[in-house]
């Protein structure tokens, strides 16, 4: 039988170490995304003429989600997971009477939903800068919740793996920035030269990318298939991962 | 009759590195006893409790504890146990209350306020229960260590070292507590370094050495078998040659010859008689007292036989 009291412990003490770093967890982030506009939406997105029918203010809305959704769903998930070995009160959970699988709802259950309200803060922040419409608010919703579940666990994996916070900070800074910044984020891919075009195919996140805009304004770089199966793809490797990673008791037991 | 709640048979660990933390152990422990682990750094006490709680899994051999497998329901055992570790690994920026109640609620247990209070009110720690926890002193913390062990209700509680870096006030107060729980009917299994603690709380003594236990027995029978006690007299001047009159006893001169001690026999009194051979052997002295032999001088001469085998 589940142990949901463990999960729920896990879950607010996370959430409650969200409300202690309120303005690393929440309000950097959002600063961060209202520079973006002010710069490039509105400073030199006025210059630029409409790709696929949007301004470019529009236009980056769907990116920046995805560059923020990634970074702090897997920044979040690895630190949360990582702390407890760093402090050493790890021990604790390794002697409690949880499973990996309960583990894994507490921990990523709370970055998620640090990032999918982070998500909606930014859409928020974006509809005081940008007429923002949403053509397909489930689709949306959809790739939300998927893209901060997934990266979520994703940053679990990192958390368990790394042994010190150079190895914590090395994924999401040279991994999954430079692949949110290639994966059409801030351009569509029709723009680049057509041998550029088909490297961008391989970066996974130009499928998360364009199944975001496609939720927004009906119109991606590649089907919206392709998006969603990419989605749960992803989804489905880490959960093998992950489990495998508890098999193998990697990090969490001798 | 206590029945063997923890029944511990030929049971290993073996690290990849091939070195043998645990060699063969077998153990018994009965419900409701504070048994005490005594033994070097590095004799394995500490991988023994973290097999037990199911934190380090065991190589080999079997380990049942309330007649559940830990193999097979590691789970269920896990639930019975709080643990106190021997570092003071504490969130920082958390306070006591919502620290305490997080241990209870991983341990699956329903939130209860008023069992956290109470709990913490016993420990010395009410007036705590709002502070952050890097603002507490290091025997605070070790406390709040044993609150979070405790914020479940376990049937056995594990104290690893609970005496390292407390003041001797500390100490003792904990020791309260320690005897409390056992009247609560919790077994408690500690490991030290302080021999003077499981000669003062422990029901049972093993003695543990190089990943083998190498005794298991009742303080109290341990005490009476081995630890006799010892007469010594200081001598006003070095003593050339032991007076005849004296050679029926059990004695031993040091070194120097400054002082001789007499291994009292448990089975008569003998403190007067050789008192009254020492006076009519004219043998010169400034001091005599009475030395009771210690549980760490049993354990010394323990782990020194074992190093000679």
């Amino acid at each position: 039988m589940i142990n949901l009291l463990a999960v729920k412990a896990i879950y607010f003490h996370e959430m409650n170490r969200t409300r202690r770093t309120i303005l690393q967890s929440i309000i950097s982030p959002i600063l961060s995304t209202s520079l973006y506009f002010v710069i490039f939406g509105s400073a030199i997105g006025s210059r630029i003429k409409e790709i696929d029918g949007v301004t470019y203010g529009m236009f980056i809305v769907p990116g920046l989600l995805m560059l923020n959704l990634l970074t702090q769903s897997v920044s979040n998930g690895s630190f949360s997971t990582y702390f407890p070995k760093f402090n050493g009160t790890i021990f604790e959970l390794q002697a409690a009477p949880i499973s990996g699988v309960e583990m894994i709802i507490g921990f990523v259950g709370a970055t998620s939903t640090k990032s999918i309200f982070l998500g909606l803060l930014i859409i928020a922040t974006a509809s005081f800068f940008i007429d923002l419409k949403i053509l397909h608010p489930l689709l949306m919703v959809f790739f939300l919740l998927m893209t901060a579940v997934t990266f979520s666990l994703f940053g679990f994996v990192i958390g368990l793996w790394a042994d010190n916070f150079e190895k914590l900070s090395l994924i999401p800074l040279i991994v999954i920035t430079p692949l949110v910044f290639l994966g059409g984020s801030f351009y569509s891919i029709n723009m680049l030269p057509e041998i550029w075009q088909k490297i961008s195919l391989l970066n996974p996140v130009l499928y998360l990318v364009s199944g975001f805009k496609y939720s927004f304004y009906e119109i991606s770089d590649v089907s919206i298939w392709t998006s969603i199966i990419t989605i749960l793809l992803i989804l489905f490797i880490l959960i093998v991962i992950t489990l495998l990673i508890f098999k193998k008791g990697y990090n969490l037991r001798n | 009759m206590n029945k063997s709640f923890i029944q511990i048979k030929k049971v290993s660990k073996i690290y990849k590195n091939k070195f043998a933390a645990l060699k063969n152990i077998d153990l018994n422990i009965q419900e409701g006893e504070i048994f005490a682990l005594l033994g070097p750094n590095g004799a394995g006490k500490s991988t023994l409790i973290n097999v037990l709680c199911g934190i380090t899994y065991h190589s080999k051999g079997t380990i049942f504890i309330d007649g559940v497998d830990l193999t097979k329901n590691r789970k269920k055992i896990k639930s019975l146990i709080g643990l106190v570790p021997q570092e003071l690994h504490l969130e920082a920026f958390e306070t006591v209350f919502d620290n305490v109640n997080y241990s209870r609620g991983l341990w699956g247990k329903k939130k209860d306020d008023n069992y956290i209070l109470n709990l913490l009110k016993k420990l010395n720690l009410d007036d705590k229960k709002n502070n952050l926890l890097m603002q507490l002193s290091g025997g605070m913390k070790r406390r709040v260590l044993i609150a979070k062990a405790l914020s479940h209700n376990p049937k056995i509680l594990f104290l690893d070292e609970p005496s390292a870096g407390v003041d001797i006030e500390l100490r003792k107060e904990m020791w309260d507590i320690i005897y409390t729980l056992k009247k609560e009917g919790v077994t408690i299994i500690l490991t030290t370094h302080y021999i003077e603690e499981a000669e003062e709380i422990a029901d049972r003594v093993a003695f543990i050495n190089n990943g083998k236990i190498i005794l298991v027995e009742d303080k109290n029978v341990l005490l009476n078998k081995l630890g006799n006690n010892k007469l010594v007299f200081t001598l006003d001047k070095n003593l050339k040659k032991v007076p005849a009159a004296l050679n029926k006893y059990s004695y031993k001169v040091n070194k120097n010859k400054s002082y001789i001690e007499f291994f009292l026999s448990k089975e008569k009194n003998e403190v007067s008689d050789i008192l009254l051979s020492v006076r009519k052997s004219k043998m010169d002295y400034l001091d005599f007292n009475i030395e009771k032999r210690s549980l760490e001088s049993i354990f010394v001469d323990f782990i020194k036989k074992e190093k000679n085998d």
